[in-house]
């Protein structure tokens, strides 16, 4: 019992990592409408710029915010710049974009910053917590700041006009339109928002994975399985999907036999199908009713 | 977001295609397989395994467009197929003496059996979801290749080095032109047969499918049979391109075929153009050849050269390859007009 408690509060920990891509994931998700391959990377990238602002001896919380407004601004320049010429294009171009970004900003990354592995300091301390030695006060930090902005996203999307706006822009545009709403740039919006979100998930998950060009592969899988599995309509729901991703992961690698590191990957995955076969639409997605 | 979701209206993903839009005319393909059939004679060695692999991916690629373009299905699994037709092949060479072409059909007919079960569980998933179930095929398959109690016959990590055929009777020709006419060979039979597939009731089936699901089943169109004979297809398809790039290799290992394998089959059909035939050959060129170029330009930037490159290629051309030859028949057609 006490083997499984303690395998559960580690899948916990790092479910919180897988949570917190996948709110991200979902943001864009929202906004455009397609998952965006290249939001690890994108996150990968701001958090060097904030490891290159404190390298230069800017405090953490002051790198911070700076890498926190530099990701928003960047997403909306990439969209603008890159996807936005591509609106009228397959939804499949759009895709084969996504991957050249991939391309482009993880071969830039390796080229600035080299390959190899960095340390990357937390703000919340790496203590045990609350006197457990499978959850350090850093993933404490990171669960909370993770249902922080949960939250946040909530009153944001429920009770403000340009949430309102946004989500609006994205269920119908043309209604959305003619109401007067600019639409194009709440996509643009959404963009910034899906790569500030990012670049919190790249900063929080750095202390524990490192940092380096391909930090963000194996965290960005899972953090796609934990939103699709969650439903990609709900932010709640890829926070939900994340922790449970977390949990499934370490159990599977304890209790299934002849199950290393390697095949946790695709018995989660595997799982998550199964849940999908059942629940086509994610846990706690919408199901899309449709009208011929 | 919506609960309710305009079906009418087109919010499918993939494009529709008309069955005449998706092969080249009779005497383009005609100089095409002509400049096919000599070139080689013109070329050093490397060059034709070069061209060899070109048709090999073009098989591979011709089979996610009959999924994808054709049926209107993802998938990110193909490495799998591709993998599973690879080793089919080369244990049936090496641990027991097969001849390498009775171990095309074979590996096809093992595909078609494994895409037709894993249609199975994919018919309930669209989309996105499907996306993630075939990806997950993808990154466990070489896992799976790697277990212990397989490795008497797959080599474990090590993989198997498969012996390359001479040319028969007699012929005094190189290994590599033998194995390049032999590759071709396939690829026009089963080029032939994909261009007649879609034509056929069958196809027009897949076709339905992609353009209106519910409108399909209600004409009467078994909408999860015709569902999973296109993965059963594509895999069976997929499977022998995988048998005849482990004999053009001379190699198989677990790590040849990750999901990078499928995401540049993906890549290669976008760039074709998906549900253009001929285009998957294109797209093959670019996939081969595009990343050794980036390469040539700048060895610490290749990544980005090469995503710099697609995104070109997808800024001029967003419909792929097959937009350039709607583009040169009008032209054609205009200056036969003059």
């Amino acid at each position: 019992m006490e083997l499984f408690t303690n395998q559960v509060l580690a899948g916990i920990a790092t479910g919180a990592i897988y949570a917190c891509m996948a709110l991200a994931v979902v943001m864009i998700y929202q906004a455009i409408d397609h998952l965006n391959f290249a939001q690890g990377e994108m996150a990968m990238f701001s958090t060097f710029i904030s490891w290159q602002l404190m390298q230069w001896g800017i405090p953490y919380w002051a790198a911070f915010v700076i890498t926190l407004i530099f990701s928003f601004i960047a997403g909306i320049a990439i969209e603008r710049i890159l996807f936005k010429p591509l609106t009228k294009a397959p939804v499949l171009t759009n895709v084969a974009g996504f991957i050249a970004l991939f391309a482009i900003i993880n071969s830039s990354a390796g080229l600035i910053w080299d390959f190899t592995i960095k340390q990357y300091p937390t703000p919340f301390g790496s203590a045990p917590f609350l006197g457990s030695q499978l959850i350090s006060t850093h993933q404490a930090g990171m669960i909370g700041v993770t249902v922080l902005l949960l939250l946040g996203l909530y009153f944001f999307f429920q009770y403000t006009r340009i949430g309102l706006a946004m989500r609006a822009a994205a269920s119908v545009p043309e209604s959305a339109r003619l109401v007067g709403i600019n639409t194009s740039w709440m996509i643009a919006l959404g963009w910034g928002m899906a790569s500030a979100i990012g670049s919190i998930a790249g900063m929080l998950i750095a202390p524990v994975v490192f940092l380096e060009p391909n930090m963000m592969g194996g965290v960005l899988i899972y953090g796609f399985a934990a939103a699709v599995l969650g439903g990609l309509t709900s932010p709640f729901g890829a926070v939900v999907g994340g922790f449970l991703v977390g949990v499934f992961e370490n159990l599977a690698g304890t209790y299934i036999p002849g199950v290393g590191n390697e095949l946790k990957l695709p018995i989660a995955l595997a799982l998550i199908i199964s849940v999908l076969v059942v629940k086509p639409a994610g846990l706690f997605g919408r199901h899309i009713v449709k009208r011929v | 977001m919506s609960a309710v979701e305009e079906v009418a209206e087109g919010h499918q993903a993939v494009e529709a295609v008309p069955k005449r839009a998706m092969t080249l005319g009779t005497g383009t393909s005609l100089v095409v397989l002509a400049a096919l059939l000599i070139a080689p004679v013109f070329v050093k060695n490397f060059i034709i395994f070069q061209m060899t692999m070109l048709l090999i991916y073009g098989l591979a690629v011709l089979a996610l467009n009959i999924l994808t373009g054709g049926s209107g299905q993802f998938s990110l699994g193909q490495s799998a197929f591709y993998a599973v037709g690879a080793y089919t092949t080369a244990v049936l060479m090496e641990h027991f003496n097969v001849n390498y072409a009775l171990t095309l059909p074979v590996a096809g007919v093992v595909c078609f059996g494994f895409g037709f079960l894993f249609g199975q569980p994919a018919l309930r998933l669209s989309g996105v979801y499907l996306a993630l179930a075939t990806f997950a095929l993808a990154t466990a398959m070489p896992q799976l290749l790697k277990l212990n109690f397989l490795e008497h016959w797959t080599g474990g990590v090590q993989g198997l080095v498969v012996t390359k055929p001479d040319a028969p009777f007699g012929l005094s020709m190189s290994q590599d032109m033998w194995l390049y006419y032999f590759t071709l060979v396939v690829t026009l039979a089963i080029y032939i047969f994909s261009v007649n597939l879609l034509r056929s009731r069958s196809g027009r089936a897949f076709m339905a499918i992609r353009d209106n699901e519910i409108a399909a089943s209600s004409m009467g169109v078994n909408v999860a049979l015709y569902k999973t004979l296109a993965f059963g297809v594509s895999a069976a398809i997929t499977g022998i391109a995988g048998s005849l790039g482990a004999i053009a290799v001379q190699f198989v290992a677990p790590d040849s075929y990750t999901i990078t394998l499928a995401i540049s089959l993906f890549l290669g059909m976008v760039v074709g153009g998906v549900g253009w035939l001929p285009g998957s050959f294109v797209g093959a060129a670019f996939i081969i050849f595009v990343p050794n170029m980036a390469e040539s330009i700048s060895k610490g930037l290749s990544g980005a050269v090469f995503g710099v490159l697609l995104f070109l290629v997808i800024y001029l051309v967003p419909h792929g390859a097959r937009q350039i030859a709607i583009f040169g028949q009008q032209l054609a057609g205009k200056l036969r007009k003059n």
